[in-house]
């Protein structure tokens, strides 16, 4: 029962990310050292890549929204003591919802008009999703680590079924829906702000709603009852009974709040970029997710830096794929895996030594 | 000429810090061979500081350690284990799905089979527990067995490792006043088969009952050692807080008033489907303290959560102030009932919040707090300030975080908590556990002041003493009923045979 030492915030929330991530670029560039390759130059190609220009900065933001919503609903969860594991189902589930408002209605209405359907199509559709495991974690006991994990297979399965047999495009080989009108696109940025120069890049309208999202999650956890509630409940579910706070129902709201941030990722990366519904869409950002959330400290600050940091990681990392053939896509999800490692897994790896050096200096 | 005997322990000068606090400073100490030592302090006096240095868990910053007159160093337990000190927790370190001889054999158990280990193990069990009335069945499942069993385990494992200075931690806390007569009886025969025992508790009868010699702690330091024959527990109490304290409460006679909490027939079970309380009828009336003595595990936890609507009573009804309850944690505040729980730890707080968003816990939906679903962390710090002011509560800032204060002034954030928002009755669990006799008298002092306000108490504590001193009647818990009612000074004695289950006036 002892206590986390407690470290200045600076430390806590700055220094401790930073050391992890320095680490998981001296052994990263360790590997890419062992490859043969110039790991100064790697890293001046990535961070150029990611950074250097806008055509680049937009990639790296279009990325981070996916992990700002998939960030936000990991650390949702997390704050009701959650490991909501399932983020990459939920999400295709939104995505399913989306879908469905912008076919029904892409050819009618202007895309401002179907995003807000779509929008609470997908956070319903992703909520549903979650609310199944919550429902099982609170009246049956099933643990929701396991059920969120087979849920996310589920997802895949149903996902495959309705776009190979129901939902595929006419005519189409392709397991795809047929490609969205006009109305069921959301503008780039590029388009709605021709003067910021982020050439062709991707990221949209939902990179805005991701940093509305970010506001909310933060007045939600911190200046409501509700929020107040489910974080009793995450660090002291006794406590929380005594409170009267019941734990079937922070249960099923932090689990479905959680689906439905994760359902919204599908905004960014179905109405904003792909503009129809294909397969694995995701691409794993339901998992990047939680590297996010742990890394970000489940607070909106961390999880926006963190997305960011993940963002860049592809978009530079990409850019380091191309400039560099022995560095391969492969080695570029290494070195994520490495950032994972360090941030997320091994995240209490300093933090003994830390303790030591400010704890005693500073007293408390 | 004979040279007189080493102690068996000598402490020279020994010091060890964590960060800015100095939990123990230079403590000079001898424990004499073949005696019974206690050692009594405050909550934080640095008592399990300083046996944890002796047990090999810490490593003292300055100053010299001496076993038998030999200087040693104890980097751990190990160590600590090879030199003949034993350490018995007060939280027992025993694996609940092994037998006893399975635990007994634990950390010794010899080579690749344990077969051989638990053949010579059967046998020296015999012996020590015939030498040492200790007997246990060695056979049974440690889970089943009785926490005065369990506390026999632990020191025959002690025993078995060949421990000539036997350190017990706060032993009779869990125990009934017949299993600790039993333990006293058992360390009288250690003593006489010339081990020597350390005995830390902070109940004086204990140490006046028992102890050859006492060692008071106070802020670190040792601030004397004395034979107990000539000290008494006035003393020892003095010496612990550095000045005369009150061991009884100053309070007039209770002018009780109308039932403010009724309840008839209750039966609960726990989470397991054991039924815990047994068919309990009660009234708490306004103006009184009604102490419910018993030892832990009785149902009195059972029945407090039930009251307070944590747990759902299979049968029976529970009124607060002349209405149904609610049955739910919330409403039933709404209602005027209160609850101090007995684990502030567990149940009362939450220690990684800070203390001001533990000032509200339960009282989250209190519309003072921001409007509608909003709670404004200015609205949530106001009232804790003025908990933490009319409390005393130190230090004096509510955005620390709530476990970083000790545990006097935690349970006083709770009690602020639950009786500044003026309930009609309030429930409270060991309202003192773990807490520094300054505050104790303090928190003593609140609830008496709310009796005298027209309040209804439901006191639950394992303190005798506790409860003698607070309560205007006292209800007497044994395996989930109320086996008697007595005065609010009943005599201990009767009380003590009450509480073990054999019944007062046949005894």
């Amino acid at each position: 029962m002892r206590a986390r030492k407690a470290l200045p915030g600076w430390v806590d929330y700055g220094l401790i990310p930073l050391l992890n991530v320095t680490c998981a670029f001296l052994v990263s560039g360790l590997v890419v050292l062992a490859i043969g390759a110039d790991p100064l130059e790697a890293v001046q190609i990535l961070v150029w890549g990611a950074f250097g220009f806008g055509e680049g900065i937009g990639f790296t933001l279009f990325y981070a929204t996916n992990f700002i919503f998939t960030g936000l609903a990991v650390a949702i969860a997390f704050h009701g003591g959650l490991f909501n594991i399932g983020a990459e189902g939920q999400a295709a589930l939104g995505g399913l919802g989306a879908t469905l408002v912008c076919l029904a209605v892409d050819r009618f209405v202007p895309w401002w008009v179907t995003l807000p359907f779509a929008a609470i199509a997908a956070g319903l559709f992703g909520a549903g999703w979650a609310a199944i495991p919550a429902w099982l974690q609170a009246k049956r006991g099933s643990h929701i680590v396991i059920t969120t994990i087979m849920f996310n297979f589920l997802a895949a399965a149903l996902m495959g079924y309705l776009l190979v047999d129901v939902l595929v495009a006419p005519g189409s080989m392709q397991p795809e829906t047929r490609t969205f009108a006009a109305g069921g696109r959301l503008p780039p940025l590029r388009e709605l702000f021709p003067d910021i120069g982020l050439g062709q890049a991707p990221v949209n309208v939902a990179f805005l709603l991701a940093l509305v999202a970010l506001v909310a999650i933060w007045v939600l956890v911190w200046r409501t009852r509700l929020g107040y509630e489910i974080r009793v409940f995450g660090a002291n579910p006794v406590a929380a009974s005594y409170a009267g706070i019941s734990a079937t129902r922070i249960t099923m709201i932090a689990m479905m709040l959680s689906g439905a941030l994760a359902g919204l990722m599908s905004l960014n990366e179905i109405m904003g970029y792909q503009q129809r519904l294909l397969l694995d869409f995701t691409a794993g950002a339901g998992f990047v997710g939680i590297a996010v959330a742990l890394m970000g400290r489940a607070h909106p600050v961390g999880i926006f830096l963190a997305a960011v940091l993940f963002g860049a990681l592809y978009q530079g990392g990409a850019e380091l794929a191309f400039e560099i053939p022995e560095i391969s896509r492969d080695m570029i999800v290494v070195i994520q895996g490495l950032v994972i490692l360090f941030a997320g897994a091994l995240e209490n790896l300093f933090r003994p030594a830390l303790v030591r050096l400010f704890v005693r200096r500073g007293g408390i | 000429m004979t040279v007189p005997e080493p102690p068996a322990i000598e402490l020279v000068g020994v010091a060890k810090s964590f960060g800015a606090v100095r939990a123990n400073h230079d403590i000079n100490l001898r424990i004499a061979r073949g005696s019974i030592h206690g050692i009594v302090g405050e909550n934080g006096a640095g008592k399990s500081t300083l046996m944890s240095i002796l047990y090999g868990f810490y490593q003292a910053d300055a100053g010299q350690i001496r076993v038998n007159g030999r200087e040693v160093a104890i980097p751990d337990s190990r160590v600590a284990l090879s030199l003949g000190i034993a350490m018995v927790h007060q939280h027992f370190m025993l694996v609940e799905p092994f037998t006893v001889l399975e635990n007994v054999i634990l950390g010794a158990e010899g080579g690749l089979l344990t077969g051989p280990a638990l053949t010579k193990a059967r046998a020296e069990l015999d012996r020590l527990g015939r030498a040492f009335d200790l007997v246990v069945d060695p056979d049974a499942v440690t889970g089943t067995l009785s926490v005065g069993e369990l506390q026999r385990v632990e020191i025959l494992k002690a025993l078995y490792r060949g421990a000539d200075v036997l350190i017990l931690d706060e032993p009779t806390g869990v125990l009934t006043p017949a299993e600790a007569d039993h333990l006293f009886r058992v360390l009288r025969i250690l003593k006489e088969q010339g081990k020597t025992v350390v005995l830390i508790t902070h109940k004086l009868r204990e140490i006046m009952a028992v102890t050859d010699a006492v060692t008071v702690m106070r802020a670190g330091t040792v601030v004397a050692t004395k034979a107990t024959a000539d000290t008494d527990v006035a003393e020892l109490a003095g010496l612990m807080v550095g000045r005369r304290v009150l061991l009884t409460v100053e309070k007039g006679p209770a002018s009780p008033g109308r039932p403010v909490l009724e309840e008839e027939n209750l039966v609960v079970r726990d989470a397991r489907g054991v039924t815990r309380v047994k068919d309990v009828s009660l009234t708490v009336r306004a103006g009184e303290i009604v102490g419910i003595a018993g030892v832990a595990g009785n149902g009195q936890s059972e029945l407090m959560e039930a009251l307070a609507g944590i747990l759902k009573p299979v049968s029976g009804s529970v009124r607060i102030d002349e209405q149904k309850s609610a049955g739910n944690p919330h409403r039933v505040r709404g209602q005027g009932l209160a609850h101090v729980p007995e684990d502030r730890h567990r149940m009362g707080l939450v220690t990684a919040f800070a203390a001001s968003e533990n000032a509200v816990l339960g009282y989250q939906s209190d519309p003072a707090l921001g409007a509608g679903p909003l709670m404004s962390p200015s609205a949530v710090r106001a009232v804790a300030e003025a908990a933490f002011a009319a409390y005393d509560v130190r230090p004096p800032d509510v955005r620390l975080k709530t476990a970083l204060f000790s545990g006097g002034n935690q349970q006083k954030i709770v009690l602020a908590r639950e009786i500044e928002r003026d309930p009609v009755v309030l429930v409270v669990g060991q309202p003192t556990r773990g807490v520094d006799i300054g505050a104790i008298e303090f928190i003593h002092q609140r609830l008496v002041r709310l009796r005298d306000a027209g309040k209804g108490i439901l006191l639950i504590s394992v303190e005798l003493d506790e409860i003698r001193a607070l309560s205007d009647r006292i209800l007497v818990m044994f395996d989930g009923r109320i086996v008697g009612e007595r005065e609010g000074g009943a005599d201990e004695r009767s009380l003590g045979l009450l509480m073990a289950g054999i019944d007062g006036e046949a005894a």
